[in-house]
């Protein structure tokens, strides 16, 4: 006898599947934001999948801190020739010459709020009305509260307390000229289900999330690697130790971890006995307690 | 590892500040170990301040800033655990008669709905509104947690007289399956773990109980409807005449040779193949997201639906239905809506409205016909096109639909097909 139902990981595919097909036949110009994490990756992955055997038919747009794992760049390069399609670069190098943003000063300076200009200038001068997200609901307490099309008014804003309600799977992206929304295929998606299904699909990811041998600096409870942009304070030494990364951002405030998971099997057993949350090694998110909120009421992803 | 196996259950909680729904969350949560030691340390840090005794758990479901300070849940807000069974989700939505609207959205997709008892005030209002709100949307399983049983002294006697204030009003009801929980969400009696307080009590704990509610059999396997989202045309080298029709199947069973009408023009084809990234595949069910190519040349697109040429849905321009109005604006008689159905995509307007319901007492208001924010009615909508519809009650997404006001952009009402 056959069975009827669907495991969970298959019903997750399901719904992304779903969710990304509702964008292409809602909008005229959507993208995919990547940023070369696995959550972006993954999207990128259920894309190819939705269409098939059309090929992806909207361009990846990657906001560049200019902060770059260069790990990152020759994995993004990589992709977009395998999968043919299109990329976009929004610059925040290129929004601080214009003097669009000034950048921060300080220790714990980073670009990471930067990107929000040079992400609505991206979508503005693209005319993009729909940006496909990696957001997930289970990172963080304010994306908990995302729609799967989440509307953002003509500043790029979201009003969290405003929001179109969204019932069975009938999803409303109706929009005026210069609002755009953003999508969320991967919000029912958790950290485990994410490495549970890259395992089981055999994705591609960027080495940078596999244990290996670098030198870093033990910062904000975690090991921030070296860099060019990377400032040493009175007192910080850099040590060579066997680290992965669980979340990839800006390389001046994505810490590592200690370990020794060098396979997917090895990260995703390491990943289900994890004691901390994977934000909890981004310096951004410690700033306040609704600092995610904040960033994402201005455009933030 | 077996557990790729396993069924996702999506669940809804209702439940007012005060009946210990965020601390139930809190308990599953913790119990369950889905809640990370930087969580932990941040609600302990929180708990501190505001001088609370041990831990807050219903400090785990905080969601935005507003509420934080409000101390009240606005919205719908998700949250995730897995045991080694289940993964689950949880719609936690507020309780308050003002947001019926958040109650409506969290039930229709839930495969069951979560409803707390302050077992000190047994059934008041706010339970009969969320038990309707579990019939209304059809959700397959109510689990009624009888929670508090520590302020009670754990009396087997206050828990059936519960279950029979329930079991009065709830006879009015169409649920298929009720159960009832003793239960202590702060101390975690009959939560995770069996409650030593309660030896009356035989069942099992909730987590057990979430964990094997029987949930496969909910779904429809007999009305076969395939709404398409888009067609898939690569033109490319090796896909030249290669025309696909991509969509999710919203219930029954398609097989390849299977005779298929496409909707509403009412051509006839056969499947030639199912198609996923992965290969073909030899039978789509509900919700598989899958691409269907036809043995025909036929005109098929967006808003389309394929169902099995003996088993077609009615296709009406008028119908009746009951809605929910979602937002803030009152609905406009005879104004212009449009209506999403599946696919589809119309314009509609509410021809007239029958009666609202109170949804505290289920009775008739046949008066009063203004439809403000949290309102349920019974409507008859009219569409400019026929719409190929189910009755809710056989089919929880070919017998829904939502309305949006073209001049907001705005949802303002959900619908289900009587």
């Amino acid at each position: 006898m056959s069975k009827y139902y669907l495991n969970y990981l298959d019903e997750l595919e399901s719904e992304a599947i779903y969710i990304l097909r509702e964008v292409w036949a809602q909008f005229e110009n959507p993208v995919i934001l990547f940023s070369g994490g696995k959550d972006s990756i993954l999207v990128t992955h259920l894309a190819k999948k939705a269409f098939y055997p059309s090929k992806i038919p909207f361009p990846l747009l990657h906001v560049d801190t200019g902060h770059n794992f260069p790990e990152t760049i020759q994995f993004r390069d990589h992709l977009v020739k395998k999968l043919e399609v299109q990329l976009l670069v929004g610059s925040v190098q290129k929004s601080i010459d214009q003097g669009r943003v000034a950048e921060e000063k300080g220790k714990n300076a980073t670009r990471n709020a930067l990107q929000i200009t040079t992400l609505l200038d991206a979508i503005e001068e693209n005319k993009i009305d729909c940006a496909i997200g990696g957001g997930r609901r289970d990172e963080e307490k304010a994306r908990a509260k995302e729609r799967f099309f989440s509307h953002r008014d003509d500043f790029g804003q979201w009003d969290p307390k405003n929001q179109r309600p969204e019932l069975w799977n009938i999803l409303n992206g109706k929009h005026f000229e210069g609002e755009h929304f953003r999508a969320f295929p991967i919000s029912n998606w958790t950290e485990m289900d994410v490495w549970n299904y890259i395992k089981r699909e055999n994705i591609e990811i960027p080495s940078l999330y596999f244990a290996h041998d670098r030198e870093v600096v033990w910062r904000n409870d975690s090991w921030i690697p070296v860099s060019e942009y990377l400032k040493l304070e009175e007192g910080e030494a850099v040590v060579t130790k066997k680290i992965r990364f669980r979340t990839l951002g800006d390389i001046t405030i994505t810490g590592g971890i200690e370990s020794d998971a060098d396979t997917l099997e090895k990260i995703a057993l390491e990943v289900a006995s994890m004691k901390q949350t994977e934000r909890g090694n981004r310096t951004d998110d410690k700033r306040s307690e609704t600092a995610m909120e904040d960033r994402k009421r201005q455009g933030y992803f | 590892m077996e557990i790729h196996e396993n069924q996702l259950l999506r669940f809804t909680t209702a439940g007012s500040v005060d009946d210990g729904k965020s601390t139930l969350i809190g308990r599953l949560l913790f119990d369950s170990k889905a809640i990370f030691e930087d969580q932990l340390q941040a609600v302990e840090t929180t708990s501190k301040r505001k001088g609370h005794e041990g831990v807050d758990l219903a400090l785990f479901t905080d969601g935005l800033r507003d509420e934080r300070e409000q101390g009240i849940t606005i919205d719908v807000a998700y949250r995730y655990f897995t045991t080694p069974k289940r993964k689950f989700i949880i719609a936690d939505t507020p309780g308050h008669i003002q947001y019926t609207r958040n109650m409506v959205t969290g039930a229709s997709t839930a495969n069951a709905a979560l409803i707390l008892i302050d077992a000190r005030h047994g059934v008041i209002e706010q339970t009969k509104r969320h038990a309707f709100i579990a019939s209304l949307l059809q959700i397959p399983h109510v689990v009624v947690c009888i929670n508090k049983m520590d302020l009670v002294d754990f009396s087997e006697k206050v828990y059936h007289d519960i279950i029979n204030q329930f079991e009065e009003f709830s006879s009015k009801l169409y649920v298929k399956d009720i159960r009832f929980l003793p239960i202590s969400a702060l101390l975690g009696d009959n939560v995770v773990n069996r409650s030593t307080n309660m030896d009356w009590y035989q069942g099992a704990p909730l987590l057990y109980t979430l964990e094997n509610l029987h949930i496969s059999s909910d779904i429809n396997k007999i009305d076969a409807r395939f709404p398409v989202q888009t067609v898939l045309r690569p033109q490319s080298q090796d896909f030249l005449d290669y025309r696909g029709y991509a969509g999710k199947v919203a219930s029954g069973i398609f097989r390849p040779n299977d005779e298929i009408a496409v909707l509403p023009s009412g051509f006839t084809s056969k499947i030639k193949s199912i198609d996923t990234f992965d290969g073909e595949v030899k039978e789509a069910f509900a919700p598989m997201s899958v691409t269907l190519t036809l043995e025909d040349d036929i005109d098929v697109s967006r808003g389309d639906m394929i169902v099995k040429v003996n088993n077609q849905p009615k296709a009406e321009q008028e119908f009746s239905a009951m809605i929910c109005w979602l937002n803030n604006e009152p609905a406009k008689p005879r104004a212009k809506y449009t209506i999403l159905h599946t696919s589809n995509e119309q314009t509609a307007m509410i021809k007239s409205v029958l009666y609202k319901i109170d949804i505290n007492t289920y009775g008739r208001d046949e008066e009063n016909k203004d439809l403000n924010m949290n309102d349920i009615a019974r409507v008859t909508i009219r569409t400019t096109r026929r719409l190929m519809i189910d009755e809710y009650r056989d089919n929880r997404t070919t017998g829904s639909f939502v309305l949006i006001d073209p001049l907001t952009n705005e949802t303002v009402a959900a619908g289900m097909i009587m």
